[in-house]
């Protein structure tokens, strides 16, 4: 038994040592869980600066952001210790906050005297509080975002282009201003050749799995007057969601994409506009502002070759909310260390830092600064986005009303399945059932 | 004769030596255990392995069924709600609609691997010059993994610069742009059953060789001598002798296709819409996005019933023709 016996005792104290070590390495080691993509490398730059000042290591685990719903979701659900802090969507702070996922945060501001005040009401709103609009705060706002577009400039401002869209529309090329304009210029571009390569009209969410075609669909739907609720808290969304504005919001978009789109593009969120863009394919393209410093840096689409503006408006001026809170995760190891990190990184000097480097701080002192609405191109556009942005339910249960919506505005503007009045009458009826479930209902 | 009796006994002798020498040798070094102990021994971890991976999680999923339990809300109180998953389940129609496409896809792969997969097995069967390396070109597709296949058939079919619209529009003259084999409704179910069934009829045939090579030359030899002609011999001989490995092959991929996932998931995830959503893609969504941990694993266990009992049936049947 014995020649037996050492092998187990070696296998149990290996696999007790590795168990260990992480643990006594985690007093001066922070993980921070964010999506993968261009801001998250900003942040490792700023972050350095804390790990100047305190000595506290920071990790990072980042996600490409078609999985980082489920990765992130699970280690909460599953209770792990991954993360001491997450950026994680706007939309899970319901869940998370009900669930004791986060911590609240109220106790920690009031001690170190972190106010809400000195952030973007609206980002505050968005990435901070639950239940909505009470002062119940389990993020401090990190990362302002909405989505708008972005135009090949220099095509814009070829004179024979001018002319020839003068004469087919009686209105000056520019940067649309409403949904029908949008819809007019698109039209107008697409399928045109411009320096010997067909272009077309414009590149647009309609990505299936995760939240992509919502995000992109209710770009369109809020400014025609899409309302989750008539009466916000009550649930009652027959008239609202499906309202007739609703309704043409949902088959502008489908016209869009019907119209407008380069072939291939079933599919298609970030990544995939993006390269339509990059690859000279589209005139105009939708996407988050936090992928604009990267374009605007861009070597072949970038500079004077590309221009920028917020969603047009029809009915009333609406943007779709992106962006993320920080939050300090429950059964974090290192509770002061994740703290301390909101706590410097609340700092309006960070902040300044953090926006100089591609994030998208929301403090005041960054946003009222004179200079701004000058210092990027796409500056001024953000601050008009950040005073209209309207976001997706934020409930508990957001997983799976952002499903419901993804079969039906899918179903509705890819695969031809009914109409736009069959589409939200039934996404009525599959929110009504999850409300019910819920118990709110 | 002797010397024939004496090596016979000799070679009569040497198993049973070495059949109980082996365990008694084994038995001393690990302090007198006995044979039934030594075995338990080494089929305990197995056994602890099978239950902890296989059989409780089933155990545990029947259990969740018949619950309201929800795996992302952890502090929520879990209430029995008796049938209510089953009942849900059974007349949602999407499940149904879902169901529908799994069979599409499952029958029509089945067709198009089977009759493929024994026609290349006939044809290499041949023995022509080269077959042996014509035989690891054709079996390279199902050596890939479905993540590599995936990603690169998304290439292939990209409506502007993928190589089977090219090869499409050369043989027909339909311009490559005017069609999208993921994003076209009626297409992408086709877009899938031609990645599965280039990817695995070399599977199919693999098993029906293995068939065709196993039927004995002197039947056939019988069949010339009594005048059968090729067509006769191949429906009176080859089919019969064939039929219980293209039916276990059948087995096989029928069960495989039956559960696909990744494929679908890494061409259309599920679309355009809901077109290409099998069951468990259905099922992911609902136990993974939605969180219905008790809708999903009520779901998963009629699934589970559902081939459990279809593939019972199907080795009955095979067991009967095996017998004739």
């Amino acid at each position: 038994m014995k020649t037996m016996c050492r092998p187990l005792l070696g296998v149990t104290m290996a696999l007790g040592l590795s168990t260990a070590l992480p643990t006594l390495a985690q007093a001066d080691e922070l993980t921070l869980c964010w999506a993968a993509w261009d801001p998250a490398n900003a942040l490792v730059e700023l972050s350095k600066d804390f790990t100047a000042q305190s000595g506290t290591q920071m990790k990072f685990e980042f996600v490409p952001w078609p999985n980082f719903a489920d990765r992130i979701l699970n280690e909460l659900n599953s209770g792990g210790k991954l993360c001491d802090l997450l950026i994680g969507d706007s939309q899970w702070i319901g869940g998370s906050a009900e669930n004791g996922y986060y911590v609240k945060l109220n106790d920690f501001f009031d001690k170190e005297g972190i106010k809400m005040s000195d952030f973007a009401e609206a980002a505050v709103n968005a990435y901070s509080t639950w239940p909505k609009g009470t002062p119940n705060y389990w993020a401090l706002p990190a990362m302002g975002d909405a989505n708008a577009w972005f135009y090949r400039k220099d095509w814009f401002s070829k004179p024979e282009i001018q002319a020839e869209f003068k004469a087919a529309t009686g209105r000056d090329l520019a940067p649309p201003t409403t949904w029908d304009e949008l819809l007019e210029t698109a039209k107008f571009f697409n399928g045109k050749e411009i320096d010997g390569k067909k272009v077309y009209g414009a590149a647009i969410f309609t990505e299936r799995a995760s939240e992509g075609i919502t995000m992109g669909a209710t770009q369109a739907l809020y400014p025609y007057g899409f309302k989750y609720e008539n009466t916000t808290g009550k649930y009652d969304m027959d008239g609202a969601v499906n309202s007739e504005g609703a309704v043409k919001g949902l088959e502008a978009y489908k016209e869009l994409y019907k119209c407008c789109t380069p072939p291939g593009y079933t599919d298609a969120y970030m990544g995939e506009t993006l390269d339509a863009f990059k690859s000279g394919q589209a005139a105009m393209a939708m996407n988050w502002f936090a992928f604009f410093p990267g374009l605007a840096k861009d070597e072949n689409v970038g500079g004077d070759k590309i221009g920028f503006f917020v969603n047009p408006k029809e009915a009333t001026a609406a943007s779709t909310l992106g962006g993320q809170g920080i939050s300090v995760i429950a059964n974090t190891d290192n509770m002061d260390g994740a703290l301390a990190y909101v706590k410097w990184f609340a700092q309006p000097e960070v902040q300044k830092k953090w926006w100089q480097l591609g994030g998208y701080a929301v403090h005041n002192s960054v946003l009222n600064d004179p200079s701004f609405k000058d210092s990027q191109p796409f500056a001024a556009d953000f601050l008009v986005a950040m005073n209209q942005v309207q976001d997706f339910w934020q409930e508990p249960s957001y997983a799976i009303l952002l499903q419901a919506a993804q079969k039906r505005f899918h179903d509705y503007v890819v695969a031809d399945q009914g109409t736009a009045k069959e589409a939200l009458d039934g996404l009525v009826k599959d929110w009504t059932e999850i409300f019910e479930d819920e118990g709110k209902l | 004769m002797s010397v024939i009796n004496s090596d016979t006994t000799i070679l009569e002798k040497e198993p049973e030596r070495a059949a109980t020498s082996r365990p008694a040798s084994l038995a001393r070094r690990i302090g007198g255990l006995s044979d039934r102990a030594i075995a338990w021994l080494f089929i305990t971890p197995t056994i602890a392995l099978l239950l902890a991976i296989n059989i409780f999680p089933l155990i545990w999923a029947v259990r969740l069924s018949f619950t309201n339990y929800r795996a992302n809300r952890p502090n929520a109180v879990v209430e029995s709600v008796g049938l209510q998953n089953y009942q849900r389940v059974l007349t949602d129609s999407d499940i149904w609609i879902a169901m529908q496409t799994t069979a599409h896809f499952v029958l029509w792969t089945i067709v198009l691997q089977t009759l493929i997969g024994f026609a290349l097995a006939y044809l290499i069967d041949r023995k022509f010059r080269g077959h042996a390396f014509w035989t690891t070109v054709i079996l390279i597709p199902m050596m890939l993994s479905p993540a590599v296949v995936g990603n690169f058939w998304r290439f292939l079919y990209q409506p502007q610069i993928g190589l089977f619209n090219y090869i499409v529009s050369y043989v027909t003259g339909v311009p490559p742009s005017s069609f999208e084999m993921l994003g076209s409704v009626s297409l992408a179910p086709w877009s899938i059953i031609i990645v599965d069934t280039w990817m695995w009829t070399p599977y199919v045939m693999l098993i029906c060789l293995a068939g065709l090579r196993s039927i004995p030359d002197y039947i056939y030899e019988a069949a010339e001598v009594d005048r059968a002609s090729a067509w006769r011999q191949f429906w009176s001989i080859t089919i019969p002798m064939a039929l219980p490995f293209i039916m276990l092959a059948v087995l096989f991929r029928g069960i495989e296709n039956f559960k696909m996932f990744d494929m679908v998931m890494l061409l259309t995830g599920g679309g355009p819409g809901s077109t290409t959503e099998v069951a468990s893609i259905t099922l992911k969504r609902e136990a993974f996005e939605s969180w219905r941990t008790g809708r999903a694993s009520a779901f998963a266990i009629i699934l589970f019933v559902a081939v459990f009992g279809l593939a019972n049936i199907y080795v009955k049947a095979l067991n009967r023709v095996k017998q004739r």
